[in-house]
This record gives structure tokens, sequence and C-alpha cells, in this order.
């Protein structure tokens, strides 16, 4: 604990000298795990953060380090940006979770905010999105769209936030076609434009004439341009380049609201650790234009859905829902708590195969 | 007009030259790409290569330039040997993630006991899992005559493949709330690599890797199975002759090197990273390819090889946070580094000669 201390000793002593420059410049730091330009996921966060510094214009100095590889160099990265001077660093990849933990430990004038994790501190606040009302959006457009009633899904990594997605897109699609059946392919990537575009490919010579992807390349939509009759949904930007076909909506990550709130709250001081977890009535999620390959019919009752989740008339894990080995879940009008669907671990009745485990 | 002409030998002067002449040229070249970027090109290489070992944070950097460069040490120690015998290990990246993984299995198996023998054990664990990896390339060579390059490649992505298998399945931490990822070492006491001294960022990791430097240092000058390496490699047919057992010459240097990577592994996932995590392995079996042949093979040139190219990656990410330098930008000035080391060996073996060309 002695040879701990000294390091926090000299951190905080640079924590102090950083608070000084603040009363001119706030810097925001911003720690990738991909490449900036990867046309989904980090390219979002990296556009958001670009937004907030426009709108805050000199007071804000922005710097990031991207393609950080979620192990032992993650930590360093964030010590890097908080010996820099940095007053708050968001860290946008849920394998920084204990990385940001760590160094948030030793520089407890710093401010932190971690990406889709469940550890906060004094000092670490978390955000996430509720994009699951999203996947319902998706899931009901693909239950109407189907003709083969096979519905394929690149899932990334078997963890809670995908699995609600492939639980929150099988009931609206089951809801409205009681024949669908999904295929789950796990490609244990977020960005692998090569894997995406082979798992693609798989489900379509299977039989699925919709695909969803829980994976940031545009290369299914590639895949499935090629294949024909396959519709697709773009996954956190709108990827409108591949609408009207095969891209028939999408999911946006939109973060640069709360962005510009987290950072205005550090200039006036007034910062807290929270666990922000916003969907579409806050404005985190977009629901991409639905082109207009969808009958009219089809995209009305899809907006209806949407705007009814948006004002929180409808949640979309309403029961009466059963767990996959058919055990009871949730009670007629029951609607799932967020501790539940934060740990969520299991398929919904009705959804074929294994969670890989 | 400029004309090579071969050395009757490879000359010691410029063996000793070349790594420092590269580590100039790449910093030139550097140098002029970043100023195509638009960034100030002195700053840039001082920011780069001068700033972690004598900079304002230098207090922190020079620690984590031990700590990164500790693994691509030790496990380039371990292909050095086989390189010099014309064995090649391709695979260290792959042996690295199974000695993390069997080092911390037998951790995990033991939480939360605070027994200290559970960390020799798991270090122990960890040196068997990587050579049992290793052993795999090398007893299909001896057996069959496969080509250990591809196999000991082809088994890295088996290896990441049980990665992902067991940061979400086997040793998933069961308090993690169904994420993938094993618990956090550093809330495990006895099986936690902890730092010895952390200002000066030395833990087992580190220790073992001079460890490493020195026994291979008397290997290959004192002890006859180094003379069998060094003869095997220069001419095979003469170590034949001088009665070296080509079998078991593979599954020594193939053994060893991949103990020497599993090794890294243990020490890596118990202290820097912490924890298994599916994107836990981050390169350090494929960069130490580099390493090693950066430090010419040899032991002491293997030491400061790995030194240099820790500073590489932790004045590069540096450059990015301060400079906004892209990360790519800084993986060219990785590359180039082995590729002016490849280039500048022309004068190892030949003797530039000004004038006309001689008929051949």
């Amino acid at each position: 604990m002695n040879r701990r201390s000294i390091l926090a000793g000299a951190a905080l002593a640079f924590g102090l000298a950083g608070a000084v420059f603040a009363q001119d410049k706030t810097k925001v730091g911003f720690i990738y795990v991909g490449p900036i330009g990867d046309g989904g996921w980090t390219q979002h966060h990296h556009e958001a953060a670009l937004e907030m510094q426009a709108h805050f214009g000199d007071a804000v100095e922005l710097v990031y380090q991207e393609s950080v590889p979620e192990g032992a160099d993650a930590e360093r990265a964030i010590t890097q940006m908080a010996l820099g001077g940095a007053d708050i660093i968001f860290t946008t990849s849920f394998g920084f979770m204990d990385p940001t933990v760590n160094v948030a430990a030793k520089f407890p004038n710093v401010k932190f905010e971690h990406a889709t994790g469940y550890k906060t501190a004094d000092n670490v606040g978390v955000y996430s999105a509720r994009f699951y009302e999203g996947r319902a959006i998706q899931g009901y457009l693909a239950g109407k769209m189907t003709k083969t009633n096979k519905i394929g899904y690149i899932a990334s990594f078997p963890i809670p936030e995908v699995i609600r997605g492939i639980n929150s897109a099988y009931i609206h699609a089951k809801k409205v076609n009681p024949d669908v059946e999904f295929s789950v392919v796990w490609a244990y990537t977020w960005f692998d434009p090569g894997k995406e575009s082979d798992a693609a490919q798989a489900l379509i010579e299977q039989g699925a004439d919709v695909i969803l992807q829980h994976t940031d390349s545009t290369a299914p939509h590639a895949a499935a341009a090629k294949a024909g009759n396959v519709y697709t949904f773009g996954q956190a930007a709108d990827m409108a380049e591949y609408a009207p076909m095969p891209r028939i909506s999408s999911i946006i990550d939109v973060w640069a609201p709360y962005y510009i709130e987290r950072v205005q709250a550090v200039i006036d001081g007034t910062w807290e650790s929270d666990n922000t977890w916003d969907g579409i009535g806050a404005g985190m999620v977009g629901i991409g234009e639905i082109s207009d390959v969808v009958p009219a019919d089809i995209r009305a009752e899809a907006e209806a859905l949407r705007d009814s989740i948006s004002s929180g008339a409808y949640h979309p894990f309403t029961g009466p829902l059963n767990k996959q080995d058919g055990s009871a879940w949730l009670a007629e009008g029951e609607i799932a708590d967020d501790g539940t669907l934060g740990g969520m671990n299991f398929y919904v009745e009705g959804l074929t195969g294994d969670i890989p485990n | 007009m400029l004309t090579l002409e071969r050395r009757p030998s490879p000359s010691r002067m410029w063996t000793m030259l070349t790594p420092p002449l590269a580590v100039v040229l790449t910093m030139v070249a550097g140098a002029v790409l970043f100023a195509f970027l638009g960034k100030n090109p002195v700053e840039a290489i001082r920011t780069i290569f001068w700033d972690p070992v004598f900079g304002e944070f230098a207090f922190y950097y020079r620690g984590q330039l031990l700590v990164k460069a500790a693994p691509l040490i030790l496990i380039a120690i371990g292909l050095s040997l086989g390189f010099r015998a014309g064995i090649w290990n391709i695979g260290a990246e792959g042996q690295y993630i199974v000695g993390a993984i069997c080092g911390a299995a037998v951790g995990l198996a033991f939480y939360p006991t605070e027994n200290s023998l559970v960390f020799p054990l798991m270090i122990l664990a960890g040196a068997i899992g990587g050579w049992a990896w290793a052993m795999i390339p090398a007893a299909l060579k001896v057996l069959f005559g496969t080509n250990e390059i591809l196999v000991s490649l082809m088994l890295v992505y088996v290896a990441e493949a049980m990665l992902a298998s067991a940061s979400s399945g086997l040793l998933r931490n069961p308090d993690g709330m169904g994420f993938p990822g094993s618990r956090n070492f550093k809330d495990f006491p006895a099986a936690h690599n902890d730092y010895l001294i952390e200002s000066a960022g030395i833990h087992w990791g580190v220790v073992a890797a001079l460890i490493a430097v020195i026994f291979a240092y008397i290997l290959l000058s004192r002890h006859l199975l180094g003379f069998q390496i060094r003869v095997t490699g220069q001419s095979p047919r003469a170590a034949r002759f001088a009665g070296v057992n080509p079998s078991r010459l593979i599954l020594f240097c193939l053994g060893t090197s991949g103990a020497l990577a599993g090794l890294a592994g243990l020490f890596e996932v118990t202290g820097p990273a912490g924890q298994i995590s599916i994107d836990f392995n981050s390169g350090y079996g494929f960069t130490a390819i580099i390493v090693a042949f950066l430090g010419r093979l040899h032991p002491i040139g293997i030491l400061l090889a790995g030194l240099l190219m820790a500073l590489t990656y932790i004045g590069g990410e540096a450059a990015q946070s301060t400079l906004g330098l892209p990360a790519s930008a800084v993986q060219v000035l990785q590359g180039m580094l082995l590729f002016f080391l490849l280039a500048v060996d022309v004068l190892t073996n030949f003797r530039i000669r000004l004038g006309k060309t001689e008929a051949a």
C-alpha cells in the first residue's frame, strides 16, 4: 500500500495542477477502442466528441487516443491522459471498465465516464443507451417484411446488452409473425468486416431474408445487396448509403447531448457520479428513417411503436413473457426491472440455440 | 555507380552498428512522415523517444517502460534460441495466451485461498501451458516433418478462440453479472503479480525477463547446447557431423520458447492486465519477433531492443493523446524500424563500392 501511495501522491499533485489550468480551458479526453474511421461505434463517439467541442468552442480542449487495446494498455493510456491534465475522461468501450476504475482511484480530482459498464465510484460515472428499444422496432419490421420467416442475427459477444437486443427483436417479430425463426451467429468481434460478411452470407444461404446486426461494419449490408431480396438495418450509424435497399431502417447512437451536458457539469463544478441509461425518449437512441421499400401501413405502425416507446407508454419487455426453458419470467402486464435487464443472461421462450457459455 | 560486393564473412562492426543506424533512419523518416501530417516533426520525435525517459512525467513512464518491455524480452529470448538454429516459432502469441489461461485457471481454482504457494503453482502452470502448446508444432515436425511456421501460426487462432471461450465460459467471473472476463487478480492477493517496486514498474515478470536474459547469455556462450544451437543455424550439415540430434534440438527450442511465452502471459494476466478477457492478448507474441531480430538474436541486444520497442509504444501513445498523431502513423513508425534494420543489414554482408560495375 505504501508503494501505491507514492504514485497516488504524485498524481494528486498533478491533479491539482490540472485544476488550476482548468480555470481557462477544460481538457476533455476520449479513449476509443477502434479507429476513429471505423464507420460505426468509435466513429460515432468521436463525431459526438467533435460536436461537443464545437458547442463549447475555445472553452474546451479535446484530446483522444484511438485503437486502444482492452488489456493492460488501456490503464496506461488512461493514466497518460490524466497525467496530461485532463479534467474529464470518457472511456468508450465495455472492456475499459476495470482500467477506468483503477486509474480513477489514483486521480480523485479527475472525472471519469465509462460507457456500457456497471462499476461506479465517486469520480466514475457510467452511461449507456437502451438500444433494446430500437431493437423492438427492428424486430417488428423484420417480422412484417420477411417472406421466408427466417431472420438472421449477427451477434458480437454474449453479454447482457447483446442478449437484450436479441430478445427484444425476437419478441416483437414473433408478435406480428408467429412463424418467425431466428438464427443467431456469434462473431466474437465488434468490428471485423471480413467475419461479418461471412456471417451474413452464411445466414442468407440458410434462407434468412432479414439480417439484424450487433456489429459495427457495413459489410453485412454489402453482402445483402449482392444477394438481392434481403433487408438489413444500420447499426450505431445510420448507414444511409445502403438505403433504401437493403437497409430499411437503423439504430443510431446519439451521444453528443450527453457529452455536452456532462462537460458543462465539469465546467460548472456540479459534476456528480451518475448511472445514465437513456433511450429513444431522451434522445440517446435514434431510429433512422424507415425507407419507402417498406409499405406505408407497416411504416406507420413501426413509427407508432417508436412513439409509444419514446413516450414511455409501452415498454419492450412487458409480460406475459417466459424464459427459454418455459419457466415464467414476467406476468401479464408486468414490466422488467432494470436490474434484470442489466444482467440479462437468458433467452426468452421461442428462441432456439444456446447462449455460448 | 554503386555496386555491392559480398564480404567474405559478415562484418562484426556493422553487426553492432546497423541497429542504431536503423533507429536513426527511422527517426528521420518518421519526422518526414509527421511533417507531412502537419505536426512539428522535432516535437513529435521528442515526444516519442525523449519525453518518456526524461520528460515531465518520466517518473511514471520509466516504470511503464519496464512493464511493457518485460513480456517482449521474455518471449523474444525464447524465440531467439530457435531462430538461431533455424527453427521458426511464429506462434508465440498462441503460447502466450495458453500460458495465461492455464496459469489463471489454476489460480482461480483456488479462489479465495490465501496460501502463498498459489502463485508459484500458477507460474508453473503458465510455463507448462505455453510449453505444451509449442509441443504441438514441435511433435508434428519431429514425427511428420510438418512446417512449424504454419502450424505454430495457425495455433494462434485456435488459442484466440479458446481465450474467447474461457473468458465467457469456464473462467468467467461468477460475480460479473454475466459479462465476459474472469475475476480480477488485483482482488485476489495470493494470486496477484503485484508490483515489487511500483514507481520502478518492477513486478515478477520483469525479474523473470532479466533472469532469462542472463541464462540465455550463459547458455549460448558457455554451454554445449548453446554451441549446438549456433552451429545448427550456421550449417545444419556440419551440425549433424558434430553429433547434434536435430529432433532433440527442435523439441528444446520450441519447448523453451513456448514455456517463456507462457510465463510472459501468466505474469501479464495476473499483473498489468489483471484478468482473462476476450481481448487480453495484444500482440506481444508477434511484436517479440521484431524485438528478437532487432536485438540481433543476442540476449543483451534483445534486452535493449525490447526497451526500445516499449519506448515506441509508450511514446507513440503519448504522441497520440498530446499531439493528435493518428495511431496508424505510430504503427508505421514501428514497422519502419524493422524495415530499415533489414535494409541496412545489406551493409553487414556486403561492401558498398563506388565505381564501375565489374564483370560478374
